[in-house]
């Protein structure tokens, strides 16, 4: 359960909608299912009130819509940003991918989104979900109504939330959270202490599970190139599907390597991996690795900062160095 | 029959300005090191794209050895402090991922030290001959 109702979003959008502020919302509507909701872009107050959606299941990070919303217009687009976008928001405009004043960001507090695909492991044909802040009701087609404890819906990104702090808003509703303590390195720290065959063997079996949709570059905020070396047929790598072992692995790495410094840790890429690949353990790999090399840095913490990999010091250390250190 | 002996293939990213001058120099004074390590020359070491890498392991290569100027010596002024950082980023990465870390080196060799570009070469050489051939960022098709 969101701690900000749906009728206090709507009553501040139709009411920005209404003095002008902004002439369109970046908000959710109803999908196929109840775990799912699309995003839309909402005009009027009419299909505000019909069709507008604020539940569990509204995880997507919608910083990287701004970059071609604000693109059709010159007048201002409300959105809604939890604590964790707004990092990518700050991110987005460090690299100066959109126009600030065009955007009026609304900060809503977050309690954790839902993970679809945890309540279709525990449950079957769900009919609806009802979140009452500990449990969720799941009600069914065929087993009737099942009760999951909240913790065991969540995603990693949220069990391990990493901010309720939003670093960019206009307006802010409810209360300010914090920057929060996390376990979010365990599991890279738990890969480093393998063996590198173990290691190895682990991300086989994850990569090999690779279609190439390309759904966590669309999805990244951090990946908005216009061109992107993935789609271009000169790069010799824009294959639609992993022809083999190397490829799978190549585009991994090449991907998270890009978004090395940029990267905020939204956790988007694993949310809509259709083949539930922990990609975020890649990304967290480079953001542990760059805190301890480089000193602590969090991307998007504040707009205008300087990534640590387009930067150096004199002292750095080597590369030799990196790779032992890195395992410690 | 004939068993033909595994030497390993090894790609040595050199920059232009240190580390080439310093694989001649090696050469000017007879100094052996392996055959099989093909240097490819680059202006600055900085030039060396992480995909070059994967791209060298794709194609075959047992070992990946990218050699630049000391730091402070760069001929663009700071371009090999870039590198420090981005190969220590991507080999901690390949390490993760359980590709061997022995197989990928940074070293710097300025055009004086053609001894050293030879001693370097013999050791990353023998090292990479010790694990034996890549096998886990190779692609079958680019087998001969």
């Amino acid at each position: 359960m969101q701690e900000i109702t749906r009728d206090i979003l709507l009553e501040r959008a139709e009411a920005l909608l209404a003095d002008g502020t902004v002439d369109r919302v970046l908000g959710w509507k109803k999908g196929e299912f109840a775990y799912d909701v699309t995003p839309a872009v909402f005009t009027t107050a009419d299909e505000l009130r019909a069709e507008f959606v604020w539940n569990d299941f509204c995880g997507a990070n919608f910083s990287k819509y701004l970059i071609k919303e604000t693109a059709k217009k010159d007048t201002k687009v409300l959105v809604f940003l939890k604590s964790c976008d707004t990092y990518s928001f700050n991110q987005l405009l460090t690299e100066h991918r959109f126009d600030r004043e065009k955007v009026y960001v609304i900060g809503v507090p977050c309690n954790g989104m839902l993970d679809p695909k945890k309540v279709k492991d525990k449950a079957e044909s769900v009919l609806s979900v009802t979140d009452n802040g500990t449990e969720v009701a799941i009600e069914t087609l065929y087993d009737g109504i099942v009760t999951v404890a909240r913790d065991e819906l969540l995603p990693d990104r949220c069990l391990n939330c990493k901010s309720k702090k939003h670093v960019a808003y206009d307006e802010l509703l409810g209360t300010e959270g914090d920057v929060v303590a996390n376990a979010r390195f365990d599991e890279v720290a738990r890969l480093e202490a393998m063996t590198p065959d173990e290691r190895f063997a682990f991300w086989q079996n994850e990569l090999s599970r690779c279609i190439r949709c390309n759904a966590c570059r669309d999805v990244c905020p951090a990946c908005t190139c216009e061109k992107c070396v993935f789609d271009n047929p000169n790069s010799g790598v824009d294959n639609k599907a992993p022809a083999n072992e190397f490829e799978e692995k190549m585009f991994h790495i090449i991907r998270a390597f890009h978004v090395a410094g940029r990267c905020t840790d939204c956790g988007e890429c694993s949310r809509v991996c259709p083949q539930s690949i922990p990609l975020h353990l890649l990304n967290r790999k480079f953001i542990k690795d760059i805190d301890e090399f480089y000193g602590e840095y969090q991307a998007g913490a504040e707009a205008g900062s300087r990534a640590p990999i387009v930067n150096y010091d004199l002292n750095d250390l080597e590369a030799s160095e990196a790779v032992e250190r890195g395992n410690e | 029959m004939q068993v033909k002996e595994y030497k390993p293939l090894i790609v040595a990213f050199c920059c232009n300005w240190c580390s080439y001058a310093g694989a001649d120099l090696a050469g000017n004074n007879r100094l052996n090191y392996p055959a099989d390590v093909k240097i490819i020359r680059v202006p600055c070491s900085c030039r060396v794209n992480p995909m070059f890498i994967l791209r060298a392991f794709q194609r075959g290569a047992d070992g990946v050895i990218i050699c630049g100027c000391h730091p402070g010596d760069c001929h663009y002024t700071s371009g090999n402090y870039y590198t420090r950082r981005r190969m220590a980023l991507l080999f901690s990465m390949l390490d993760y991922l359980g590709i061997e870390r022995e197989r990928t080196r940074v070293e710097w060799v300025s055009a004086a030290e053609g001894a050293k570009f030879a001693a370097t070469m013999n050791d990353f050489a023998e090292k990479v001959a010790s694990l034996g051939e890549n096998k886990r960022l190779e692609d079958l098709r680019c087998k001969k």
